[in-house]
């Protein structure tokens, strides 16, 4: 590991003026993907602040039509959140399945948007359920917000203080997590509306989290698990590593999608 | 070098440190706790599972200073020589190892197991929370039976503790 300062600010405005001040500050959140990071002197920031003093940031708050959650709330909370499960259960069992019971204790959910690791679990809720991401200065709809590989539209010294999820479309997370890293081969979020269906990818694309237009339509016009039958995700886009080729992730993605759709028609109501 | 100051096992600790020190570094190199191991340095094997304030967590993903001011709790401060832990007299009785080395943390991620999921475990759960403990030797079978019995033990030990209170 590198050296670097270490700060832990017990305000967002402290922590705002550290991250403008910094040479190259990186803000801490749990820690999870970050400190391994370090660890391998995959980075070198001169600043390390650390968010865990920053209160304003934990909270899940249920707004009419809006279920709001803290960029600071880690994914054991999500989990286990009672207002987040009558919301929308299906974010709260995508939290429930991001790495493991001692990852889920530290990792959370702005760290895991803003690093926007293409294998992540949470993109994939945030682009099929329309979120809206909001910063210190900011609001930022998912669609935006998610730029490709490790990138995001954050600007630097920019910091994530919550994320505004729409409550009424009911959703369902199928993932094929890898056998041995339980990083998502393929996770497919699908999000039914009024009148709409959205379907977002994760762990498949070698651009990240992506919304499978074609799906989506077909899906609209007849929500059945056969309006998906010979739709195909281009191979060539997809990730092709040790684990599995483009081929194999395309395939594993529509598996998903199909099985997603069969969850949410199987629910009662 | 930043003074670190966290409660270990019930006891205050303070200690000067290097930044960069990771809490897996600190219990074992500053304060000699070697249960906590350290296996795949990756977050992947959980052989280095304490429990900071509470929860299970990899000691090789949290830096000691994220742990100012936390309450930690190690191999080392769940049970004694004289009494084990139910958790820790479960894996005896099951012979929930092999070689051993998982050992620690596989007891640190039961307990919190139970925590979350009450004294009566069902094999399914046990296995899935196992996710973040890998036995090398791939001696699961065992280790899933000594948490089930462990967590009945942990409901028993404080049924009867709320009995003799």
């Amino acid at each position: 590991m590198f050296s670097f300062n270490y700060h832990r600010p017990e305000s967002l405005e402290a922590a705002l003026a550290l991250a403008s001040a910094g040479e190259d500050a990186r803000l801490l959140a749990g820690g999870q993907t970050l400190i391994p990071t370090l660890k391998q002197r995959l980075a070198s920031p001169s600043d390390l602040i650390d968010l865990a003093g920053v209160p304003a940031l934990r909270d899940i708050v249920r707004e009419a039509d809006v279920l709001r959650i803290g960029a600071m709330v880690r994914h054991a909370d999500v989990a286990a959140s009672k207002v987040v499960r009558e919301a929308i259960p299906a974010l709260a069992e995508l939290a429930g399945l991001i790495g493991d019971p001692a990852v889920r204790h530290r990792g959370t959910l702005g760290g895991s948007i803003a690093n926007n690791d293409p294998s992540a679990d949470y993109p994939a809720a945030l682009l099929a359920l329309d979120a809206t991401v909001e910063t210190d200065r900011r609001h930022i709809a998912a669609e935006d917000f998610f730029l490709g590989l490790f990138e995001t539209a954050l600007e630097p010294g920019e910091i994530v203080t919550a994320v505004a999820f729409p409550v009424g479309a009911r959703g369902a997370y199928e993932k094929f997590p890898n056998p041995a890293s339980r990083y998502a081969m393929a996770g497919v979020f699908v999000a039914r509306g009024e009148g709409r269906v959205r379907v977002a990818v994760t762990g498949a694309a070698q651009g990240g989290v992506f919304r499978w237009s074609e799906a989506e339509a077909a899906l609209e016009t007849d929500f059945t698990v056969e309006a998906l039958v010979g739709l195909a995700l281009p191979a060539h886009d997809m990730i092709a590593d040790i684990h599995g080729t483009g081929a194999y992730r395309a395939h594993l993605a529509a598996v998903m999608a199909r099985r997603a759709v069969e969850r949410l028609l199987g629910e009662v109501g | 070098m930043p003074l670190l100051s966290m409660t270990v096992n019930g006891a205050a600790v303070t200690a000067e440190i290097d930044i960069r020190m990771l809490l897996v570094d600190f219990l074992r190199e500053e304060l000699r706790l070697t249960g906590t191991h350290v296996g795949c340095d990756t977050s992947q094997c959980g052989a280095c599972t304490v429990h900071m304030d509470g929860e299970a967590v990899k000691a090789c993903a949290v830096l000691a200073v994220q742990a100012e001011g936390a309450r930690i709790l190690t191999i080392e401060g769940v049970g004694t020589l004289a009494q084990l832990h139910p958790m820790q007299e479960a894996f005896r009785e099951h012979h929930g190892l092999q070689c051993g080395f998982c050992t620690p943390g596989m007891i640190m991620a039961g307990i919190d197991i139970s925590r979350r999921h009450g004294t009566e475990l069902e094999v399914a759960t046990v296995r899935s929370e196992l996710e973040g403990n890998i036995c090398r030797c791939t001696g699961y079978h065992n280790i899933v039976t000594a948490i089930i019995s462990g967590a009945r033990a942990m409901g028993d030990a404080s049924a009867t503790s709320h009995a003799a209170e």
